[in-house]
């Protein structure tokens, strides 16, 4: 299978600032890659240089077999790419932004009107497409951004927050085109919502001072978390709650306890690669304890964030 | 090619999409119309000629070219579309020729709408409509000259204020290089020869020629030394801003 992206040693310098310091990874057809890490990781300059807008202070990148410094154009017609914010021209019209668009990307003749037709239907931009830019709101200004961004149906899609303020229906909707398109194409999203890696992304890589500190599936960064397996449970009768909690932390399945003084809810962590719900319900039912919820977390993803780039004790 | 002219038609566009382009032409009308009937003595001249018109362009061009040409990578810049436009598959000389073509363009049809007293003096008189086409395309030339120089210092700044300064200060100093304002100070320590060659700089001198009704091929080669001198510094500073 050929690579689709290669980055090989990429770095960039900003005066003595090490904005992306010998970021390594190679992408392939399907993968929908999230870029996770905190504000100044790198994720944006790693995007700018992939998609050909900054070169990097050294080493190399390819796409789809370009490299994006000496065969830039080739490399650029191979990508569409959604810059952070969704800038857009403000005083053209949607309709005459995606019409530049299409003629910049050389697309002609009756492909440029199917295309044209499909992204406005894809993105539901059909009654402000004679709005001028400035005049739409934030949510249809991205939209057109990402229409933008997908008009010449590329190979590879690297999209630079492109939930960030949208509401949650448009957010839904954006994540749905995403899922849709992802078949046969390479994406690259950043985002700060660790919801939108688990809706959809297959992968994930968390940066943070321009480093990958972890590169796999979210499922398999969920189970890194101390809440992988863990049972929450919540009582109908919070006085137990003590008891209940010495119980728990009896058994060998369980390696400690927490109580969220919130909610009061109570859970149980358990000891590395058991699966103690079984044994709770089990004690419950001896004890006649009533609970009213109980469930398996699969691991939060946040708390794998906030562990492994460094914010655990903050 | 296709991409200069896509940027070209883009940029026209945008003139004309935004109340720029009418309040551009209807100021450079009415100021060159007054300059010329106040100061030039266009009547009491007694003479049938546009030279009391032409005269102002010089002065006129060095604020309102620099109006038109602050915005042209400043603005791209600071609203960040410079990012979409870079990433687009196109090559950076052609968006740079793409976007001083139609800004050029855009003057060329203000000039154009001048015609009314083209029309007048020829009402008027029997002028020598050999010079005053030469003389229009003296001002055309002169105005492509001040926007490349606007063009590149857009591009070094995401300020328009600061790349409207610039600009009109650098078309200063070219438009008098040939002058006691700008070469006295130069007398002296510099040698003559490069006195000479800042003094053949001069937009004033080149322009004054060919206005004259004397289309000099060296003038010619001048302004288009110039426009692409200044273009070319434009795609290396973009270039080079690029890797920072």
């Amino acid at each position: 299978m050929t690579i689709m992206i290669d980055c090989q040693e990429l770095s960039k310098q900003y005066g003595s600032l090490v904005a992306v310091n010998k970021l390594t990874f190679q992408v392939q057809p399907g993968e929908v890659l999230g870029f996770l890490g905190p504000n100044g990781a790198g994720k944006t300059t790693t995007m700018r240089i992939i998609a050909g807008f900054l070169p990097p202070t050294s080493g190399k990148a390819t796409v789809c077999g370009f490299n994006i410094e000496t065969e830039a154009t080739q490399a650029k017609k191979m990508i569409g790419y959604l810059p952070e914010g969704a800038p857009s021209y403000p005083e053209m019209t949607a309709r005459s932004f995606l019409e530049f668009i299409a003629d910049s990307r050389n697309l002609k003749g009756s492909e440029r009107l199917h295309r044209l037709d499909e992204v406005y239907e894809l993105l539901h931009l059909k009654h402000v497409l004679d709005q001028k830019i400035d005049t739409l709101s934030k949510g249809y200004t991205r939209r057109v951004g990402l229409a933008q961004a997908i008009l010449h149906d590329p190979k590879v899609l690297i999209l630079d927050e492109p939930t960030d303020g949208l509401d949650p229906n448009q957010k839904y909707e954006v994540r749905k085109l995403i899922n849709k398109m992802s078949e046969n194409k390479i994406i690259i999203i950043s985002t700060h919502l660790l919801e939108e890696v688990d809706a959809v992304c297959n992968r994930a890589i968390i940066i943070s001072d321009g480093q990958i500190l972890a590169d796999d599936t979210p499922k398999n960064l969920e189970a890194k978390s101390k809440f992988h397996n863990a049972v929450s449970i919540k009582l109908s009768e919070p006085s137990q709650l003590n008891a209940v909690r010495e119980a728990i932390n009896s058994l060998p399945e369980i390696i400690s306890t927490e109580v969220d003084e919130h909610s009061n809810q109570l859970i149980a962590f358990p000891d590395s690669g058991k699966i103690p719900l079984q044994a709770i319900t089990e004690l419950g039912a001896t004890k006649g304890w009533e609970f009213s919820e109980l469930h398996l977390e699969s691991g939060r993803l946040d708390e794998v964030f906030r562990t492994i780039t460094g914010g655990a004790a903050a | 090619m296709n991409g200069v002219l896509t940027i070209l038609r883009r940029e026209l566009r945008g003139y004309f999409s935004t109340p720029l382009a009418y309040v551009f032409i209807v100021i450079f009308l009415v100021l060159s119309g007054w300059f010329t009937f106040n100061f030039g003595n266009f009547y009491n001249g007694g003479q049938a000629s546009l030279a009391a018109f032409f005269n102002y362009h010089p002065w006129l061009y060095l604020f309102l070219v620099p109006a038109l040409s602050m915005r042209l990578w400043a603005e791209e810049r600071k609203t960040g579309t410079i990012e979409l436009l870079l990433t687009l598959p196109l090559e950076i000389w052609e968006s740079v020729t793409g976007k001083f073509l139609a800004s050029w363009l855009f003057t060329g049809m203000a000039l154009f709408f001048t015609f009314p007293i083209w029309i007048t003096v020829n009402y008027l008189g029997n002028p020598d409509n050999g010079v005053i086409f030469a003389a229009y395309l003296g001002s055309f030339l002169m105005a492509g000259g001040f926007l490349a120089i606007g063009s590149f210092i857009s591009a070094t700044t995401n300020n328009q204020v600061i790349a409207f300064i610039l600009t009109v200060v650098i078309c200063f100093i070219f438009l008098l290089a040939g002058f006691q304002p700008i070469l006295s100070p130069l007398v002296g320590w510099v040698p003559q020869a490069i006195i000479d060659s800042i003094a053949s700089l001069s937009f004033l001198t080149h322009f004054s020629s060919i206005s004259k009704g004397v289309i000099d091929l060296r003038d010619l080669v001048y302004f288009a030394l110039l426009i692409s001198t200044f273009l070319y510094a434009n795609v290396l500073t973009l270039n080079i801003k690029k890797g920072s």
